[in-house]
């Protein structure tokens, strides 16, 4: 038995990557460009142009279903660059989703104006609620939209930039740094809960009436955001797959394999996985930015811990260490969940848990790692 | 210019009492290959973790040629002077090809930014090429590493460091584990590559050693015991009692 055997699972520094040979691309990245592609052509053709009446016709509850999975999967590519290919387990990236999403939700509530309940022209429903004379610092500002797409950027790079820099300088790795980022997101999640915070507590933000002056309950805004959030995981893949294919992915994947050897050769380990993770962290957040006007609702439990949970567990059933793969376990893992928990609301924990115990011991690679095989059998 | 001396001098240290390296001084010359033997325990290991930087001595001096010192240094930094190690177990990157394991040895920025934009040149084609020949690899190429024999993961190892050009070479326990026919093509690639580069290799194996060395030093409990060439040490009384154990 090798050390490295000894290891769990989930921390095994040595996981197989799709490369396709020496110099190949993802290959499964063709396929996943084509589909996003086809959604984008797709669904405003089945949505605009046949006619409601038809059996083809996609209601407005499919495209929010289907721009959701992708604002998941892009969250899971995030992850997946992250611990498929620098072996960084984080079990909080919830955490940068919601930053992401509330930024986004800061500029969608000023934009509700006046036409709030309680009819205040500057100050968001919640605060009229809870007798706050003016705006706090924090949001002034996030009425101008340029300014609160950067920060949809900004704040999750900045608190992916502190942690990771406090937390990687110190060596903190494996099992002990997923379980800080588990407490990472649980501490956030307890901020935004409470009501002196500026953030609405448990109630978050709804209500959203439009943006950029589009109505958000038009279908033709919801087919915009969803040709947008399919372009965004397509752009987001590009960066993902250039960094993995440049010199600097081998690298990453040397310290996942041998971080110590790595460091011998004179790579500043920590500067490549803070680079890395700042630069997940932003993913995450764009995907939360872009989660937030399609369902219509943030609030703080989106940083409960178990969701970060969760979307590692789409990584697992996708398959870590292909980007193609994590988008497609959470496209696959969301889609089981919308149907279980119609079907049997009940069982649905139960069935995740009992996927990730299946897929961990059963399929370490994941069902892209299933049909890898196949391919390379034949 | 190849003219750097490594010298230690008094280098102590103690992890909870126990004298890991005991006022250890010796010193390397530059182009020279020089074999470090001594049992279990005897602060080998150690030492080389002092000079890479690993490991932070309780007192005594590390020098590099005139006016580096070792000890003020981080590992990079010690790699960027020229000093390069190959570990006891081999550690070649398992999912990355051989061609790319030397890519990322090639001497050059190592930041994230340039590492990302890196485009091979030329030259840098030539040198990995070279390498690879030096090393005997050259038909396995495009293989994954992990596809490797022992012997070959460990001169793809002594690839890499070939790949920075270092002045000094430390090889950590080469032939352990390797065929009669692979310690014999070992023997062959460290002569070749001293004079280029100076060589300290620690070693179990007495007849390796032999075969390699010119002058051999002896460490016990932390210190020298003896020095010389492999029959001077070979006769040292101390080194009979506590080593060779004949």
């Amino acid at each position: 038995m090798s050390e490295s055997d000894k290891v769990p699972g989930l921390w095994k520094r040595t996981t197989l990557v799709d490369r396709g040979g020496p110099r190949g691309i993802d290959p499964g990245g063709r396929w996943l460009l084509t589909v996003l592609a086809a959604v984008a052509v797709a669904v405003p053709l089945l949505n605009q142009v046949v006619p409601a009446t038809s059996a083809f016709h996609l209601s407005p509850f499919g495209i929010t279903l289907i721009g959701k999975y992708m604002c998941y999967g892009m969250l899971a590519m995030a992850i997946d660059l992250i611990w498929g290919y620098c072996g960084i387990l984080s079990l909080g990236h919830g955490a940068f989703f919601a930053l992401g999403g509330y930024a986004m939700g800061m500029y969608l509530m000023r934009q509700i104006g006046p036409r709030g309940v309680y009819g205040d022209p500057v100050l968001p429903d919640f605060m009229v609620f809870l007798n706050y004379k003016s705006l706090p610092w924090f949001w002034h500002g996030f009425n101008h939209f340029p300014l609160a797409v950067a920060m949809v950027a900004v704040v999750p790079a900045l608190l992916a930039l502190v942690f990771g820099w406090f937390a990687f300088r110190s060596r903190v790795t494996g099992v002990y740094l997923s379980i800080i980022t588990q407490a990472l997101t649980y501490a956030l999640m307890l901020a935004f809960f409470r009501n002196d915070m500026g953030f609405g507590g448990n109630n978050g933000f709804t209500d959203f009436k439009e943006i950029l002056g589009f109505d958000l309950h038009s279908d033709r805004t919801r087919v915009v955001l969803l040709v947008i959030t399919a372009a965004a995981l397509a752009g987001g893949y590009e960066v993902c797959r250039k960094i993995v294919e440049s010199r600097a992915g081998r690298v990453v994947l040397a310290i996942r394999d041998a971080e110590s050897r790595t460091r011998f050769l004179g790579y500043p380990v920590e500067s490549f996985k803070l680079w890395l993770f700042v630069i997940s962290g932003i993913l995450a957040g764009v995907a939360g930015a872009l989660y937030v006007p399609q369902v219509g609702i943030i609030n703080p439990s989106e940083f409960a811990p178990i969701n970060s949970i969760e979307a590692v567990i789409w990584v697992a059933v996708g398959g870590r260490g292909t980007l193609y793969g994590a988008i497609a376990g959470a496209v696959l893992v969301n889609y089981l969940k919308t149907w279980l928990t119609g079907a049997f609301p009940e069982i649905w924990l139960y069935a995740l848990g009992a996927l990730f115990v299946l897929v961990t011991l059963f399929l370490p690679r994941g069902i892209t790692g299933l049909l890898r095989r196949r391919s390379t059998q034949t | 210019m190849r003219d750097k001396r490594l010298q230690l001098e008094g280098l102590t240290v103690s992890f909870d009492g126990f004298k890991a390296l005991n006022n250890l001084s010796l010193h390397v010359d530059p182009g020279e290959l020089l074999c470090i033997i001594g049992p279990n325990g005897a602060g080998k290991t150690t030492m080389m973790d002092v000079i890479t930087g690993k490991t932070r001595p309780d007192s005594g001096t590390a020098r590099f040629g005139l006016d580096i010192d070792l000890l003020g240094m981080s590992e990079a930094e010690i790699v960027g002077a020229g000093i390069g190690r190959k570990f006891q177990k081999p550690t070649v990157f398992e999912q990355l090809t051989v061609f790319e394991n030397l890519e990322l040895a090639l001497a050059g920025s190592r930041s994230f930014l340039t590492t990302f934009r890196a485009r091979m040149s030329g030259a840098q084609q030539e040198r990995i090429h070279q390498v690879l020949e030096i090393i005997g690899l050259l038909e396995q190429r495009d293989a994954f590493a992990r596809v490797l024999a022992h012997g070959q993961k460990q001169w793809l190892e002594i690839g890499m460091l070939l790949m920075q050009n270092p002045e000094l070479l430390l090889v950590d326990e080469p032939v352990a584990g390797m065929t009669p026919h692979e310690v014999e093509r070992t023997a062959e690639l460290l002569r070749s590559l001293a004079g280029e580069h100076s060589v300290v290799v620690v070693e179990h194996d007495m007849a390796f050693v032999r075969s390699i060395a010119k002058r051999v030093v002896v460490l016990h409990e932390g210190s020298v015991i003896a020095e010389g060439d492999m029959d001077t040490v070979q006769k040292h009384a101390r080194v009979i009692e506590v080593y060779l154990g004949v």
